[in-house]
């Protein structure tokens, strides 16, 4: 199968690469791109593992294609943090020990992130059925919806 | 090693909520999972696996396969040794079948190819000829006499003659006249649950790469609850030593028990040995769930007697598991749980594993417990119920303490039980107002806890900073616990000490991060290298000072004369000890090598407010609180992650969770969107209480937190339930049709 060039960009900078037709945008990331934050848990986008920005917009990678990546502005949790200096949830979901075994974070940290975006003080609720695509098995969400609230909290006031 | 005489002993480090070493990694998506490295040269490979429930395998033609361009391997089951040891040789069976296969999914062979397209498209060249046999998946029916037997001459010898050849284990534990007891109970209830299996359903599939060369020469890094158990079923699935495989633990995408197998291992050993190159599988969530896990599924009858005041008089339970398509000993720990909660005159528990075609049983945190006590305390509730009672006042009233021979055998030591049920009762959850079609819904749990083979290697180094070497992939915060208590003994900061994770050739043999072992024996080796490392200083201390080693003591990080007698020395610090080290003796470290015991049993109540949906079935929950006894709680952020991420787990064991299969024994739920685990919109805040009622068989009063917290929820949910609803729900997971039938009749 020939592979398709494309144009893209990633955490704000140009990037390009080469994919097969039918290569999700995750496999490009991880095994093109060595970008390996986001994970795989199920390819089948009920888990959140994988979840970037494509434009703006939460997307599960697993169910992009990589060719669809032309063109766009896609983010990631390498992109996050600035330099050494983490972004509020970041810092918070460690201080507030929000996460154990840590592999659905990258994940749920892009997805809250994106949401406290659009609504910087959700509700709760609000807050629990943005993340119901985001499968964690070790914490019972209990300390992320807290961590998350903390850094909205203190995102509001800076 | 005994709980330390300094019981009021003031705590500097352990006990705070500090940072975990690996958060940072964590959090920014640098940490390194099993399916996060890649080698120069790497293959992929890739699994075929039965489509049957049960089946021969009469051939296999890899020849298609093979000539694919990019195929660089193609193995099948007679490319694994057979191991003469049985548990080796099921772990070499199941990762690849040899003459049967036993269950949907079991894998078959095997390919490694230069790209993943590749390899998945030369697995559909293989082409394998099966005669397929009966089947069963159902734990009753397979204990039938006339039942399809899965594979023959397994039994233990404890089994009596003439049952199913299924039937591999028969257990029995107890006390007591039975026929006594029930009759001088008032009340008597007696009924069957059925529980399903329920997987893990860590989020991080199983994943690994290796290499082997054709020297033996070997190479593993994965996600695994324990390295040197890796080592040794790849060393007898590879038939290769041990000492020529190391076997490195990547980050862990959870676990719960689902870790302490291989599964693919060994079959990228052998693709990577007949290829050449390293190979890199990484498991489908299809595979996991059909392949890996689950837990066992259960078929119980309880039957317990209660005066009308609420003393239980005699309990008995019979308990048949099944754990999948292998031999396994699950229910001994069910059986052993079951009434453990209670101080019981007359007490008989019974259990029998039975096989089935489904995947082999993986430990699931606290394996076999949560289904027997489940049954237990739902007569329990009902009893309570029937006798107009307080299922509180009860429980604290049948409650085991120090001293009440345990219903599995042995006298209990110091237990927190009846301080967990105290804490619940004065909590104001306990008696918060309800509304309709609401229950409360309340369970105690148990767990043994255990210790295990454990080595640490503790380092002081030359900038006097410490760094600890351990063996136990790190799966909750571990690394964060150790540490702090290496800084606590040490007297040092936090922030001083690094807790790494050897790899097998690094460290001596560690048992698996299984049975809440970790923070207690690794915690406790921890303590007694940094107590031989302390003595090798103040022996350095007393030689600068000229002084008897016995004059010198160890206080707050540093050296001090013990004495007036000792002389007038300024106390030496650890970094002005270390810094001098090559001077006075050369490098200092402490080592401790133990097989721990004393892991303290642990015991746990949760509260559970229910709402039950008459139109539909669903249930919400509203109110859920955790109970629990951790000895000393090292991280208490931890510790209560641990409490509140195991109810959750009981909460969809409880409520969604469950293998379906269909009349052709196919697995027909293979995903996160038909195995429902419970997502955030499911659940309310999960609130904790921690208990502290310390452990005698550890220096700081530490008892593993781990499994505990998963075993009360099925109950407690499911009380609440049966309450809300009116109507005694005797089957798991309760989910919507099942509910709602119950309640339509």
């Amino acid at each position: 199968m020939k592979t398709i060039p494309v144009e893209t960009t990633i955490n704000g900078d140009s990037a390009e690469f080469l994919c097969h037709a039918d290569e999700s945008l995750l496999d490009v990331l991880r095994d093109r791109l060595g970008l390996t934050g986001a994970k795989e848990g199920c390819g089948t986008g009920d888990c959140g593992a994988c979840s970037v920005m494509l434009n703006g917009r939460v997307v599960c990678s697993c169910l992009v294609l990589g060719v669809e990546a032309q063109g766009a502005e896609v983010e990631t949790i390498e992109g996050m943090a600035n330099g050494e200096e983490l972004h509020p949830l970041q810092r918070i979901f460690l201080e507030e020990a929000a996460l154990q075994c840590g592999v659905c974070t990258p994940g749920i940290l892009v997805a809250a992130k994106a949401l406290l975006e659009k609504n910087p003080d959700p509700t709760d609720t609000e807050l629990r059925y943005w993340l119901a695509g985001n499968l964690c098995r070790c914490t019972g969400y209990d300390k992320i919806i807290k961590a998350v609230q903390t850094a909205a909290a203190e995102m509001r006031s800076a | 090693m005994a709980f330390d005489a300094q019981a009021e002993r003031n705590f500097k480090v352990v006990g705070t909520r500090v940072t975990r070493p690996d958060g940072i990694d964590k959090v920014t998506g640098k940490a390194a999972y099993g399916a996060d490295v890649s080698a120069p040269g790497m293959l992929h490979g890739r699994i075929l696996r039965s489509p049957h429930a049960h089946a021969r395998i009469v051939s296999i033609d890899t020849s298609a396969a093979k000539a694919l361009t990019g195929v660089k391997a193609v193995v099948t089951g007679t490319d694994l040794a057979q191991p003469e040891d049985e548990a080796f040789a099921d772990v070499a069976i199941n990762c690849l079948a040899r003459d049967k296969v036993l269950y949907d999914g079991h894998a078959v062979a095997a390919v490694a190819a230069t790209s993943k397209a590749i390899a998945k498209q030369a697995i559909r060249l293989i082409k394998v000829n099966y005669e397929k046999l009966p089947h069963v998946t159902d734990v009753d029916e397979a204990m039938k006499p006339d039942a399809p037997v899965v594979q023959e001459g397994r039994a233990l010898e404890t089994v009596p003659a003439g049952m199913s050849q299924n039937v591999t284990t028969h257990c029995q534990f107890g006390h007591g006249d039975l026929e006594a007891g029930f009759a001088k109970a008032d009340k008597i209830i007696e009924r069957s649950f059925k529980t399903a299996a329920t997987h893990q359903g860590y989020i991080e599939p199983q994943a690994c790469m290796a290499s082997l060369g054709s020297d033996g020469r070997g190479e593993v890094w994965c996600c695994t609850q324990g390295q040197y158990m890796v080592r040794a079923n790849c060393a007898a699935a590879l038939g290769v030593e041990e000492s020529q495989l190391r076997i490195t633990a990547s980050e862990i995408g959870g676990g719960f028990g689902g870790k302490t197998s291989t599964f693919i291992e060994p079959v990228a050993l052998a693709l990577s040995r007949k290829a050449g190159k390293p190979v890199k599988i990484v498991m489908t969530r299809d595979e996991v769930l059909k392949a890996t896990g689950p837990t066992i599924s259960t078929s119980m009858d309880i039957k317990i007697g209660m005066t009308k005041d609420g003393r239980i008089t005699a309990a008995r339970g019979e308990l048949r598991y099944s754990g999948g398509a292998y031999p396994n000993a699950t229910v001994d720990m069910g059986a052993q749980a079951a009434f453990a909660a209670y101080d019981l005159e007359a007490v008989e528990t019974v259990g029998w594993n039975a096989m089935t075609n489904r995947p082999k049983e993986i430990p699931y945190r606290a394996p076999g417990a949560p289904t027997a006590i489940y049954a237990v305390e739902s007569v329990v509730d009902e009893l309570c119920q029937e006798l107009g009672l307080d299922p509180l006042d009860v429980r604290l009233m049948n409650a085991a303490r120090k001293g009440t021979r345990s219903s599995y055998g042995p006298t209990f030591n110091e237990i927190g039980l009846v301080a967990t049920l105290e804490a619940a009762k004065a909590h104001p959850h306990y008696t918060a107002p309800l509304g309709p079609n609401q229950g409360r819904g309340l369970s105690c749990g148990f767990w043994f806890n255990f210790g295990g083979n454990t080595c640490v290697s503790l380092n002081i180094n030359d900038d006097g900073t410490i760094g600890v070497v351990e063996g136990n992939p790190d799966i909750g915060g571990s690394r964060a616990s150790i540490s702090m208590m290496a800084a606590e003994e040490l007297g040092v900061p936090y922030d001083k000490v690094r807790t790494v994770i050897a790899d097998t050739s690094s460290l001596g043999f560690n048992d698996i991060t299984d049975g809440s072992r970790v923070t207690f024996a690794v915690g406790l080796a921890t303590i007694e290298a940094a107590r031989a490392a302390i003595k090798e200083m103040c022996r350095r201390v007393a030689k600068i000072w000229d002084i008897d080693e016995e004059a010198v003591i160890w206080e707050d990080g540093c050296a001090k004369p013990a004495g007036p007698n000792a002389g007038t020395h300024p106390p030496m610090t650890l970094a002005e000890i270390a810094a001098i080290a090559g001077k006075t003796g050369g490098p200092i470290a402490g080592h401790h090598e133990v097989n721990a015991d004393g892991a303290g049993v642990s015991f746990g109540v949760h509260l559970c407010d229910t709402e039950v949906d008459r139109e539909t079935g669903a249930v919400k929950i509203l109110r859920y609180t955790v109970f629990q006894d951790a000895g000393k709680a090292v991280h208490p952020d931890y510790v209560e992650g641990q409490m509140q991420g195991g109810a959750v787990q009981g909460i969809g064991w409880a409520l969604n969770e469950e293998y379906i299969y269909g009349e052709d024994g196919r697995l027909q739920n293979a995903g996160f969107l038909d195995y429902r685990v419970p997502v955030a919109s499911d659940l309310p805040p999960i609130e904790t209480v921690i208990l502290e009622i310390p452990n005698p068989g550890h220096p700081y009063g530490v008892r593993g937190v781990g499994e505990t917290p998963i075993v009360p929820p099925l109950a407690a949910v499911s009380n609440a339930v049966s309450r809300a609803a009116g109507v005694r729900m005797t089957e798991l997971p309760m989910s919507p049709p099942r509910l709602l039938k119950a309640m339509t009749g």
